[in-house]
């Protein structure tokens, strides 16, 4: 056993933050650091650069233009990328539908769609929850009927995630209206551009538009774009929620919004002192950077068992990741409004004087990451995950 | 020991919840939230015309004689409805300055004005370094001739920008942070050397910063000694922190309603997801911290009191460490059990979420009093 970084590991580590350092456009990394939006022409011109580095999806085989990269070189990539900050990678095409199509689809799908997502040419987004279908997917009621040489889709998808970007959209439908449940349900890939498809903004608490619903009205999908087989969509949609191991801890975005509490508590005043000095504000932040190492450990262990092991079914250690990694998320946003104090309540979006600029964003991001429990499987489904299927409970 | 409501604080609740519930539902506050002033001059008038504004202020000061209890009714009634009119900054806060500091002929003056909700007022105390250290004065009243001019500037003041009159907390002499030295004075807002710049907060109210620059104050209008204000401020602070956990109380007790409510409503699986014992535990905890949250409401209120300044102090301390406890907890777990649908904009509860939020904040975090609170006596001993 050796928990530290090789050699090479630590020699790529260094190789991937010079190249963020060279080529991250300016502004990008403040923007990200007050919880603000990349406009949809940001994250492609980002895309595009590492793309042209062959960095644009680290995880997949490389004769679809992946790294080859093992698990350990991953993780240190999506590290860099998180604490520099650096925008992430948009997930629902190179993470969630990507690995999809290169396993299930079909030649053609895999050579139309697969470049494209590389390059961000293709924006997907997902559509999976419905209003009446959150925590229990199966219920979905979205339905494609077959017609000829198309389904004819009709339904309801909501919360889907800058949608108002997206050219396509990935989507679980029924289409054995009489089959229970799981069955019965396949897996789509639907041109936003569809004759049928429209999308209503949803405003999230923070005021942002990250979120839609969006409603199919007899949309017709060609019969080429369904992925594998017709019913078996639920295999895919588990095959995908399981696909992504160790990125849901995100742990490079809680070191470097630990980091950028130090630094700030340096300089706010508290009454005469900076409020680095008061103990009981240094507790607080000793104890979330143990928390921090404690889910960095777990993800490396998750990481190397991994790397060591067959890639076999998904882990289902993997939920203690997403509920400590959302936890800690929220936990250093809090952290992060208590520091900045009073100047915290300011709406982020008023114009104000320059001076407030430091206080931008803390509190709005606060409300906008309670998403992150919520979300991907909520951290309560998370707890009945390990306790069953962990524990045997 | 007596917690029962008498007959005529009974019909102050009940009033103040029909008005409420009258005038602003969420539609209606959403409305108000959208216009300029983000505040509603015809809310205020019901609220004059309800007796509401001059309820804290003595009968003779031309007021209703209205003590800790009712604000405590009339607070937690704004808090159910998320009322974002500054009832707690202007009558509550400004109010209590006027009472502890301003002479009997000063209040004869202005309560009644203030209480017809013609004369709007704030009260600028803050100092952009000050976080939340009441002595923390950097604001600076030099003598002239006649009165004195006061030079500074003051941050987050309660809407602020929209006051026709400013009471302003300046130093007079000693260090900032020193405990004597501090005067109150009454500024006319468009006085010259004034200038006041709005900001909306996370949780639609508005805000001012203020700076002032030779602003000539008459000796006349002088609040009290010119350097023995702190403990009317302090004063003033603890009642108002003991009306903001009122209002708290009124938020979460909100949340916590809609939470159960949703709970029953919301199938998944078949089934309600009330009927997830996980789910049951969190609701039964959520109900377990309002009612704690309501006994130091109720203590908070006691508190104000008690004619010794520093228990009072301590108590009012432990309060609103309590709250911003019990604020963060109850919010947070409203969301999360709402799912997707409680952090949009569109549903109530994620606006009783930011009120929370803000409400951890507002004159002083949890770690702050925690910190007054550890460096005085025991708790235990005080109140
Ligand atoms: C910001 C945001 C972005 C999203 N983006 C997308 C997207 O791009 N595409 C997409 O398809 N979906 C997306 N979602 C949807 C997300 O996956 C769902 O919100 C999530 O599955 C929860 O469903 P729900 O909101 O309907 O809540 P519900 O399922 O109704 O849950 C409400 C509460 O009940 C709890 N609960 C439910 N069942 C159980 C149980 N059996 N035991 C214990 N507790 C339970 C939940 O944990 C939660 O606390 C997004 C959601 C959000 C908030």
């Amino acid at each position: 056993m050796d928990l530290r970084f090789t050699g090479e590991e630590q020699a790529f580590r260094a190789e991937v933050r010079a190249f963020i350092r060279a080529h991250l456009p300016a502004g990008f990394s403040q923007k990200l650091k007050q919880g603000r939006k990349l406009t949809r022409d940001e994250q492609t011109e980002w895309t595009r650069i590492l793309h042209a580095k062959g960095w644009s999806a680290p995880h997949w085989p490389v004769e679809w233009g992946g790294t080859g990269w093992d698990p350990v070189k991953q993780m240190i990539f999506r590290d860099e990328i998180q604490q520099f900050p650096a925008p992430e990678l948009l997930s629902f095409g190179v993470s969630m539908v990507g690995p999809v199509i290169y396993t299930f689809g079909s030649e053609a799908q895999k050579k139309r769609f697969l470049p494209r997502i590389l390059t961000l040419e293709d924006w997907w987004c997902q559509g999976f929850s419905e209003p009446g279908a959150g925590s229990d997917l199966a219920a979905l009621k979205t339905r494609a009927t077959r017609e000829g040489e198309h389904y004819i889709l009709d339904g309801q998808k909501t919360w889907t995630t800058l949608a108002q970007h997206a050219d396509w959209i990935f989507v679980l439908a029924r289409t054995d209206p009489a089959a229970k449940k799981q069955q019965g349900i396949s897996f789509l890939l639907v041109d936003m551009k569809s004759l049928g498809v429209t999308l209503r903004p949803i405003e999230m608490i923070d005021g942002s538009h990250e979120i839609n619903e969006i409603f199919f009205d007899s949309v017709r999908v060609p019969v080429e774009n369904l992925v594998g087989e017709e019913n078996k969509g639920w295999d895919y949609a588990k095959f995908l929620l399981g696909n992504e191991r160790h990125g849901q801890a995100r742990i490079g975005l809680v070191k470097a919004r630990l980091r950028r509490i130090r630094e700030l508590a340096a300089g706010v005043p508290d009454g005469g002192r900076p409020l680095l000095e008061n103990h009981t504000f240094r507790r607080k932040l000793a104890a979330l950077e143990i928390q921090a190492k404690a889910l960095e450990m777990t993800l490396f262990r998750v990481v190397a068992d991994e790397r060591d092991h067959e890639k076999g079914k998904p882990n289902p250690a993997t939920s203690i990741l997403k509920i400590r990694g959302s936890e800690l998320q929220q936990a250093t946003t809090e952290l992060l409004m208590e520091v900045i104090g009073p100047a915290a309540c300011l709406h982020h979006d008023d114009a104000g004087p320059e001076g407030y600029d430091w206080a931008r964003g803390s509190m709005a991001s606060y409300f906008n990451l309670r998403k992150l429990s919520i979300y991907g499987g909520s951290n309560e489904i998370q707890r009945t995950i390990i306790a069953k299927q962990i524990l045997g409970l | 020991m007596d917690f029962t409501l008498t007959e005529e604080q009974q019909l102050l609740k009940d009033s103040v919840t029909r008005f409420l519930g009258d005038t602003y539902d969420f539609a209606a506050r959403t409305t108000i939230l959208a216009t300029p002033e983000g505040q509603s001059a015809a809310v205020w008038a019901g609220f004059a015309d309800l007796g509401l504004l001059g309820l804290p202020f003595s009968e003779t000061d031309g007021g209703f004689g209205g003590g800790a209890v009712e604000i405590m009714l009339v607070m937690e009634a704004m808090g159910r409805a998320l009322v974002v009119e500054p009832y707690l900054a202007e009558i509550v806060l400004t109010g209590a300055i006027l009472r502890h500091a301003a002479s009997v002929e000063q209040r004869a003056a202005l309560i009644p004005a203030l209480a017809a909700g013609e004369c709007r007022m704030a009260f600028a105390h803050a100092d952009p370094e000050a976080r939340w250290h009441l002595a923390h004065v950097g604001t600076h009243a030099a003598r002239v001739r006649g009165g004195y001019k006061i030079t500074g500037e003051k941050v987050h003041v309660p809407f602020g920008a929209q006051a026709h009159r400013l009471i302003v907390s300046a130093r007079t002499s000693g260090l900032i942070g020193a405990r004597t030295g501090i005067g109150l004075f009454l500024v006319e807002a468009d006085a010259p050397g004034v200038t006041r710049i709005e900001h909306r907060t996370q949780d639609g109210a508005r805000i001012a910063d203020i700076t002032l620059s030779d602003v000539f104050v008459p000796d006349e209008a002088v609040l009290g000694d010119t350097a023995g204000a702190l403990p009317a401020i302090e004063r003033a602070y603890d009642e108002v922190i003991a009306a903001l956990a009122s209002e708290a109380f009124g938020v979460m007790d909100e949340a916590v309603s809609m939470t159960v409510e949703y709970l029953k409503t919301r199938q998944q699986f078949g089934v309600a997801i009330g009927s997830f014992q996980a789910l049951q535990h969190r609701a039964a905890e959520m109900f377990v911290v309002l009612e704690e949250a309501r006994s130091m409401a109720a203590y908070a209120t006691m508190a104000l009191s008690e004619t010794d300044a520093a228990a009072r102090s301590c108590a009012i301390s432990a309060v609103k460490a309590h709250i911003a406890c019990a604020a963060r907890f109850i919010g947070q777990q409203a969301i999360q059990l709402h799912g997707g649908i409680g952090v949009t904009m569109e549903y109530k509860v994620g606006h009783l979420f930011k009120r929370l939020t803000v409400i951890e904040q507002q004159f002083g975090d949890r770690d702050h009093h925690l910190d007054l609170l550890a460096n005085a006596e025991s708790l235990l001993e005080s109140l």
